[in-house]
C-alpha cells in the first residue's frame, strides 16, 4: 500500500474495512465520494422523536416507564453505526461527523435522545457537500438545536406573548450560534449584538404536539421591529432570522473558522496558517460552498504526510470495527463501545463538542481502556490473521517494532489485540 | 419415552460392557463431562513435571529447574506452584502425559494452536472437540460452551455451541500490557502517558518481575463458572476454557510461577464449582508445543515441539506420569533442540473421547479424519 492510499484511507476516511480494494487514485477516490450520492441512514425523523418524546412523557406523568425516546436512540444508533462500519464513501461519512460535532446536541440534555440522529439524518447528513449556511438554517431550525440551545423557550419581551407572560429572551442560541457555529469569539461582536441577534429568532420554536409537532414560526412570540447586528440592519419577521444566517455563514470570519476546524480535523492540532488560508478561500469564493471546502483539504501536501493524528474514541472504535470487519451479529453496540471508551455517542458535555486534538485524548487511562478493548473485541474475531490485517489496515504506518510483536505473539487473539492496541492504530 | 439422566448413565455403562458403544448410547444423553482447557504461548512441560532424575536434565538447563519439586514418584517431580495439582495426583486423579505433540512442526504459535484446535494440520475448517460434541449423546439445548472471552477455534463448527463470560469480561494477560509499554515507549505523543496509567495500574511492573501480575481472579473464576455450569442438570456436556502466559522468552522461572498459579487456582476451583459431578468428569489440559530443552540465553526458552498433557477427573486412572519418555540425550532431541515427540496430542484426546464417551473408531476418525498413525491412548480412565 502507498502512503497516499493509507493517508486517503485512514485519515481521510474511516480506516481500511477489512481488506477492500485499494483506491488506485487515491484524491480522486475521495473526491469522487463528495460527488456520490449518500448512502443514507435508517434513521427516524424529527417528527418521529418528537412523537416518541410526547408519548414517553404523557406515559411518565400516567406513573408508567416509557422507553420510547432510549428504543428509538438504540434503532437509530443501530443503524448509524452499521453505516459507519459498512458505507462504500468513508469521507464523506466522516464529513457527516465531522459537522454533527460541529453543531454539536447532546442527549444529556433532557429531552433529546429520540432527537440526536434525527438532527444528523435531517440537518447535517443532506448538507455535507452543499452550503454551510443551508446546513446553519437546517441545525437552527431542527427541533434537537431548538431545544438543546433554548430557542424555542426564547420570547421576544415586547411581542404580544411576552407582554402577556412577563417572559423574554433567551440568548443561548444566539451567543452559540456567533461563537460556536459561525464567526468564532475573536470576531468583535458585543453583548448589544448577542442581545440583537437573540431578538431575530423570537418566535423560532416548535408546533403544538397534538398538531404539528416540528419547527414553526410563532410571529406572536418574535420581538417586533428590526434587529442591528454588526452593523447590519435586519428585517423583522422570520425573514429577519433566516437573512442573518445567510450572512453569518458566509462572513469571512466563519470561513475562516471552519478552514481552521477543518484543517485541524484532517491536517494538524495546530494548523499551519497557509493550509487553513487555502481552504478558506475556497470557502469563501464559493460561497461558503462545503465541497470546495473539502476539496481543498485534498490539495495540501501536508495533508497526505503520514504523521497522522491521534484517534478520538470515536474514530478508533469505528476504525477497529471496520478493520476486523466482524459480521453483524458479532458486532459489538457501538454506542457501549464509546461509553466504555470515553466519548459516549451523542453525549458531548458542552456545545462545543468533542476536543480534536491529542492533547485532549491523550490520557493514559483511556489509552488502556482501548487496549483493555482490543483485547476483549479481539476474541470476536474469527480465523483472522493478524499479521494480513496489519498489513491490510495500516500499510505503511506499520513499523517494525510492532510488527515484530505481532509475530511474537502468543496466540491470534493476542497478536490482533495487539494490533489494535498498538501506537499505530491510534492514528490517523 | 424420553430418558432420564438416571437410565441414561445405566445405559451408557452397558452400551460400553457390551462394545458397541457409539450405536447405544446414541439415544441416551451422557452423564459425563469433558473440558478441555488451552494453554496458549506453549508451556514448557520439562519445567512442570519435571524428569529430575535424568541424567541430562542438569546439563541443559540447570537454572531453569524449580527449587523445592513435589515429588511424583520415578524420575518426576512437579513444580512447587501447583500444590492443588499435586493433591490430585495423590489422590490418582491426575494423569501427566510427558512427550506428546500435535502433528504440528512449525514451531508457529498460530499454526500450531490452530492444528492442535482443528485435530489435523490442513484440509478442515471446524475444532475438533465441535465435531465431538455432535457424536456425544446429549438432549441439552446446548451441547458445548466456551467459558471465557473468545470462542476458540476447537469449539467453532456446524454444532450449536454457546458462550459465557462474567459481566465485566476477563482481564487481558500481564504481558500484554508489558508488550505495549515497550511498543509505546518511543512515542512522546502517547508513551510517557501510558507508562504512567500503566504503573498506576500496577500490572506491568508486576509482570515485568515476575511477581504476581494480573487479578487471577480472572481464570479462577472462569473456572468456577465452568464447574457449576457443567454440573447443572440440564448443563452443557462439553466446555472450553483457555489460558495464556505460557510464552516464557525470557525469565522463564518468574514467569511460569506467575503464570501456573492461575492454572492450580483455577483447576481446584473448577473441580469445587463441579462438585459430585467432578466423579464424571474429565479435565483435558493441552498446549500447542513445548520449548527448547536447552535454555536460551535470556533466562528463557524458546519455541520446541513435545511437551506435556495434563488429564484429570474423578475417574482419571491418574498418580502416575505416562507416555513413552525419550530421554533428554542430545542424540534422542528433536532436531537437537526439542523433547523427541513420542505420541501424538490426538491419540490423548481420542483415547478421551473412547474411554469417556464411548465412540467407535468410525465415530473417532470423524473427529480426526486422517490419523491412523495416532491410535487412541488406552487405560486412562478407571472404567
Amino acid at each position: 500500500m502507498e502512503s497516499r492510499t493509507a493517508v486517503a484511507l485512514i485519515r481521510f476516511g474511516l480506516g481500511r474495512r477489512g481488506g477492500e480494494p485499494l483506491p488506485a487514485d487515491p484524491a480522486g477516490w475521495l473526491a469522487a465520494q463528495l460527488d456520490a450520492a449518500d448512502p443514507g441512514c435508517a434513521s427516524a425523523s424529527a417528527a418521529e422523536g418528537l412523537a416518541a418524546l410526547y408519548a414517553d412523557r404523557r406515559e411518565q406523568r400516567a406513573g408508567g416507564h416509557p422507553t420510547r425516546t432510549r428504543d428509538l436512540f438504540r434503532a437509530d444508533a443501530a443503524a448509524a453505526a452499521a453505516l459507519l462500519l459498512e458505507t462504500p464513501t468513508p469521507f464523506r461519512e466522516r464529513l457527516v461527523w465531522f459537522w454533527a460535532n460541529h453543531f454539536t446536541v447532546s442527549r444529556r440534555h433532557g429531552g433529546l435522545e429520540a432527537l440526536c440522529f434525527p438532527f444528523v439524518q435531517q440537518a447535517i447528513r443532506p448538507h455535507v457537500t452543499g452550503r454551510f449556511s443551508d446546513m446553519l438554517l437546517a441545525v437552527a431550525r431542527h427541533p434537537a438545536m431548538l431545544i438543546y440551545l433554548d430557542a424555542a423557550r426564547s420570547i421576544g419581551p415586547d411581542s404580544p406573548a411576552g407582554l402577556r407572560t412577563h417572559r423574554g429572551l433567551n440568548e443561548n442560541f444566539a451567543r452559540e450560534c456567533l461563537e460556536l457555529h459561525t464567526l468564532g469569539r475573536d470576531a468583535g461582536y458585543t453583548q448589544a449584538d448577542v442581545t440583537a441577534f437573540a431578538a431575530l429568532f423570537t418566535g423560532w420554536g416548535l408546533g403544538r404536539e397534538d398538531a404539528a409537532p416540528g419547527f414553526a414560526y410563532f410571529p406572536r412570540r418574535h420581538q417586533p421591529g428590526a434587529a442591528t447586528l454588526m452593523g447590519h440592519t435586519w428585517p423583522d419577521g422570520e425573514a429577519g432570522g433566516v437573512a442573518a444566517l445567510r450572512w453569518l455563514g458566509t462572513h469571512p470570519a466563519t470561513c475562516r473558522r471552519l478552514a481552521e476546524k477543518l484543517v485541524r480535523h484532517f491536517v494538524a492540532d495546530a494548523p499551519p496558517p497557509e493550509t487553513v488560508g487555502h481552504v478558506a478561500s475556497a470557502l469563501r469564493a464559493g460561497g461558503g460552498d462545503l465541497r470546495a471546502a473539502a476539496l481543498a483539504l485534498l490539495d495540501l501536501p501536508q495533508a497526505w504526510q503520514t504523521d497522522g493524528k491521534l484517534r478520538t474514541p470515536f474514530d478508533y472504535a469505528v476504525a477497529a470495527l471496520r478493520a476486523l470487519d466482524l459480521p453483524a451479529e458479532r458486532r459489538p453496540d457501538l454506542t457501549a463501545v464509546l461509553a466504555r471508551l470515553g466519548q459516549p455517542w451523542m453525549a458531548a458535555p458542552l456545545p462545543d463538542g468533542w476536543p480534536d486534538t491529542a492533547a485532549d485524548w491523550a490520557d493514559g487511562e483511556m489509552l488502556l481502556r482501548r487496549a483493555d478493548w482490543s483485547s476483549a473485541i479481539a476474541g470476536r474475531a474469527d480465523g483472522v490473521d493478524p499479521m494480513a490485517l496489519a498489513q491490510a489496515a495500516l500499510g505503511p504506518c506499520l513499523g517494525a517494532p510492532t510488527a515484530l510483536a505481532l509475530g511474537r505473539a502468543a496466540s491470534r487473539r493476542e497478536a490482533l489485540a495487539l494490533l489494535l492496541a498498538s501506537p499505530e492504530f491510534q492514528r490517523r | 419415552m424420553r430418558l432420564t439422566r438416571r437410565t441414561a448413565l445405566l445405559g451408557l455403562a452397558s452400551a460400553v460392557m457390551l462394545g458397541r458403544a457409539s450405536l447405544a448410547v446414541a439415544a441416551a444423553p451422557t452423564a459425563r463431562r469433558l473440558i478441555v482447557v488451552l494453554l496458549r504461548g506453549g508451556l514448557d512441560g520439562l519445567a512442570v513435571v519435571v524428569p529430575r532424575g535424568d541424567p541430562d536434565l542438569a546439563g541443559w538447563r540447570a537454572p531453569l529447574v524449580p527449587e523445592g519439586l513435589l515429588d511424583l514418584g520415578g524420575i518426576w517431580g512437579l513444580h512447587p506452584g501447583l500444590a492443588g495439582l499435586h493433591g490430585l495426583y495423590a489422590a490418582g486423579e491426575l494423569l501427566a502425559v510427558q512427550a506428546v505433540a500435535s502433528p504440528d512442526r512449525s514451531r508457529s504459535h498460530f499454526a500450531a494452536q490452530d492444528t492442535l484446535e482443528l485435530g489435523a494440520a490442513h484440509g478442515i475448517s471446524s475444532g475438533w472437540l465441535n465435531r465431538a460434541a455432535a457424536l456425544v449423546p446429549d438432549d441439552g439445548p446446548e451441547r458445548a460452551l466456551a467459558v471465557g472471552p473468545a470462542m476458540p477455534l476447537l469449539l467453532r463448527g456446524p454444532t450449536p455451541t454457546g458462550s459465557w463470560q462474567p459481566a465485566g469480561g476477563s482481564p487481558p494477560p500481564a504481558d500484554f500490557y508489558a508488550t505495549l509499554r515497550t511498543l509505546y515507549r518511543d512515542d512522546p505523543l502517547v508513551g510517557p502517558a501510558l507508562a504512567r496509567a500503566l504503573d498506576e495500574r500496577g500490572l506491568a511492573a508486576a509482570a515485568l518481575g515476575g511477581a504476581d501480575p494480573a487479578p487471577h481472579g480472572g481464570f479462577a473464576a472462569l473456572c468456577a463458572a465452568a464447574g457449576r455450569l457443567l454440573a447443572a442438570p440440564a448443563g452443557a456436556r462439553i466446555a472450553a476454557l483457555e489460558l495464556g502466559g505460557w510464552d516464557t522468552h525470557v525469565n522463564q522461572p518468574a514467569r511460569l510461577a506467575a503464570a501456573l498459579r492461575p492454572l492450580d487456582e483455577g483447576l481446584m476451583a473448577l473441580r469445587r464449582g463441579l462438585g459430585d459431578t467432578w466423579r464424571e468428569t474429565a479435565v483435558l489440559v493441552v498446549t500447542e508445543f513445548g520449548r527448547t530443552v536447552r535454555m536460551n540465553g535470556a533466562h528463557g526458552t524458546d519455541h520446541g515441539t513435545a511437551t506435556l498433557a495434563l488429564l484429570l477427573g474423578g475417574n482419571v486412572a491418574g498418580g502416575r506420569v505416562s507416555g513413552d519418555w525419550p530421554g533428554l540425550r542430545r542424540s534422542r532431541l528433536f532436531e537437537n533442540r526439542d523433547l523427541q515427540p513420542t505420541a501424538d496430542v490426538r491419540s490423548l484426546a481420542k483415547g478421551v473421547l473412547a474411554q469417556h464417551f464411548g465412540l467407535d473408531g468410525a465415530a473417532l476418525d470423524r473427529v480426526f479424519p486422517a490419523s491412523p498413525l495416532a491410535p487412541p491412548l488406552p487405560a486412562l480412565l478407571r472404567g
